[in-house]
């Protein structure tokens, strides 16, 4: 098990590596000076100077990179030019709020996903099957940023039930908190559902024509017990792991979704910054988004190898 | 050997023997999802294509005496918060759409191919190189790479292609480099080794025409997913840039009259929605059709 987890991690570091020259790289993507690009609109000559300075611009690339390395490692992402704040405490700040929709996310998406795929499996090829691959398709196909404008229409401006935008911290009200972000994990978890879905149907397929499950059968166990038992419990393992590999389209999809709902996440952050053209803080979310899917696969392929025992010799 | 085994094989004998593309044409045609997503992209490449034609009214045409006009037979789809046809501006959003998910497929097919095919032939620290290279593209999500690389080179609806396209690579280098992989160990690639051939022939005559099928199919799904990507972007702002239409970019002025002119919104999604599951359900037929395993 230590050595599967030394040889993850060993893979792990050089492919951060290979992530900072990609973020580092972006900046070579600006057209012209950076600093003057950076500045902003009035390229007020003093600010240019101090962009200079503060990116070591006037330094060899190589130089430049070693400067910006250095300091991430130490956790320093950088300032924000717009906000005049080190982009490390904007992240902080803003990180809280998208793994709450995340994780409310998720878990609609397994609520959903799951039975669907199971009932989909032990339906194959009846009614219920094709309806469920027709909901799959339809999350597949459902563009997030447009699911969201249609709830908002129907729950918020004809019903009236639900806040169109806007965010209310957990801490304060708990209640309004899941009223503002229901619908925006509904609609953030609606593609996810659909990727779990289509997991849980064929591992559910592979599990239920295997041995054990024929010789529950044959000792007279009633069939949900088969199901949830001795199907289900097998075949949720690759699923669950397999999910955790969607925390990407996740991520995605949050920075439309917190758009659409105007939640102050992780990815209106990015979005503003882009429009501020602050590229630090782009930059920064980058890498940090980068570094969380790289560390949630590493834990997602433990959990495998801890739970599948065959995969530990 | 039986009766009914001599007849079978007379019968084989007798049967036309016909090219895999055509055997594969012919099985896409038998699953009816595919058919009508096959059709439903025909008739949006049409529209695009033809959208002078077919557009009821000049896309950018402004009419303040029908603001936000419901629908009706003058405005089939109603008009927008400057008067404009919404229909107009759905037929010609399509150009938009379809440009971006074939533009950016291509520039991320021509990157990624190659590379997949250098990276599963050669073996040893180049592809370990291009691996962990691929792996830090996969690590940073699509649509965020996607928007951070538009963000540095500029929004308009170019770099918003070249994004997605540079951002979708990573699936094509994977994809190719595991069918290379699998394919340069058959016997007729050991045999083209054994005469001689040099290693430029042997990639590209000898394995690459034997990994397209499932190229084709990654590319039928990836332009889907282009099409979403280019749909967000414009939605962001950070695609087609106004007065030009684009579908993403409808929706991000139709949020700010929801209540007003609901309308504004509903036909632009629907059209990404039936046009990206129109690419699904063609690129699952084209997998089993393809696909030798899903027979």
């Amino acid at each position: 098990m230590l050595t599967f987890l030394l040889r993850r991690v060993a893979v792990i570091v050089p492919t951060l590596l290979f992530v900072s020259f990609i973020i580092f790289g972006l900046q070579q993507l600006l057209p012209g000076d950076p600093a003057t690009a950076m500045a902003g609109e009035e390229r007020d000559p003093e600010v240019v100077a101090q962009v200079r300075k503060l990116l070591h611009l006037d330094e060899p690339l190589p130089v430049r990179y070693g400067y910006w390395i250095a300091g991430v490692v130490q956790g320093d992402l950088g300032l924000s030019l717009r906000i005049q704040k080190p982009v490390s405490e904007l992240v902080i700040e803003k990180l809280p709020v998208t793994a709450q929709l995340a994780a409310m996310a998720f878990a609609i998406a397994l609520i959903i996903g799951l039975p669907m795929g199971v009932l989909s499996a032990v339906k194959n090829g009846t009614a219920w099957d094709y309806g469920a691959n027709i909901v799959a398709l339809w999350g597949l196909s459902t563009p997030n940023f447009w699911l969201g404008i249609m709830l908002i229409l129907l729950f918020s401006v004809h019903l009236g039930w639900l806040p169109a935008s806007g965010y209310v911290s957990p801490t304060e009200d708990l209640a309004q908190n899941f009223k503002a972000m229901i619908m925006p994990a509904f609609v953030l978890g609606n593609a996810i559902a659909a990727v779990m879905m289509r997991h849980t149907r064929s591992a559910m397929l592979q599990v239920l024509s295997s041995d054990y499950v024929r010789t529950a059968r044959a000792k007279g166990l009633r069939e949900p017990k088969v199901i949830g038992k001795h199907a289900f419990r097998n075949a949720s393992i690759p699923v669950i792991t397999l999910g955790a590999l969607e925390l990407g389209q996740l991520l995605s999809g949050a920075v439309l979704t917190e758009q659409v709902f105007t939640i102050p996440g992780f990815g209106k952050l990015i979005v503003d910054a882009v429009f501020n053209r602050d590229y630090a803080v782009v930059q920064g979310v980058v890498l940090v988004t980068a570094s969380a899917y790289l560390l949630l696969n590493l834990i997602a392929d433990v959990l495998y190898v801890v739970a599948n025992p065959r995969l530990r010799a | 050997m039986s009766a009914s085994a001599v007849a079978d094989a007379a019968g084989a004998e007798a049967a036309p023997i016909q090219s895999p593309a055509r055997r594969a044409l012919r099985r896409l045609i038998r699953r009816k999802g595919a058919l009508v997503g096959g059709i439903v992209v025909l008739l949006f490449v049409v529209a695009a294509i033809f959208a002078p034609w077919i557009a009821p009214y000049d896309p950018t045409a402004t009419d303040w005496a029908a603001v936000r006009k419901a629908p009706s037979a003058a405005h089939l789809f109603g008009t927008d918060e400057i008067g404009r046809d919404v229909l107009a501006r759905v037929i010609y959003g399509a150009r938009a759409s379809l440009m971006a998910g074939v533009i950016s497929v291509a520039i991320a097919m021509c990157l990624g191919v190659p590379i997949g095919l250098i990276s599963g032939y050669v073996d040893g620290w180049v592809d370990g190189l291009l691996m962990r290279l691929t792996d830090a593209m996969l690590a940073c999500p699509f649509l965020i790479l996607a928007i951070a690389m538009a963000a540095f080179l500029g929004p308009s609806l170019t770099n918003a292609m070249i994004a997605i396209g540079v951002s979708a690579t990573p699936i094509f280098v994977r994809l190719t480099r595991g069918q290379v992989q699998s394919v340069k160990v058959e016997d007729f690639v050991e045999a083209a080794r054994a005469v001689g051939n040099p290693h430029r022939r042997i990639a590209f005559r000898h394995i690459l025409p034997n990994v397209v099928p499932p190229l084709i199919v990654q590319a039928t799904l990836t332009t889907a997913a282009a099409i979403i990507a280019e749909a967000s972007l414009s939605f962001l702002g950070l695609g087609q840039q106004p007065p030009a239409p684009s579908w993403g970019s409808m929706l991000n002025v139709a949020k700010n009259f929801l209540t007003q002119a609901p309308w504004m919104a509903v036909w632009p999604g629907l059209s990404i929605f039936l046009v990206v599951l129109s690419f699904n359900l063609l690129g699952d037929g084209l997998r089993d059709a393809l696909d030798p395993k899903h027979r």
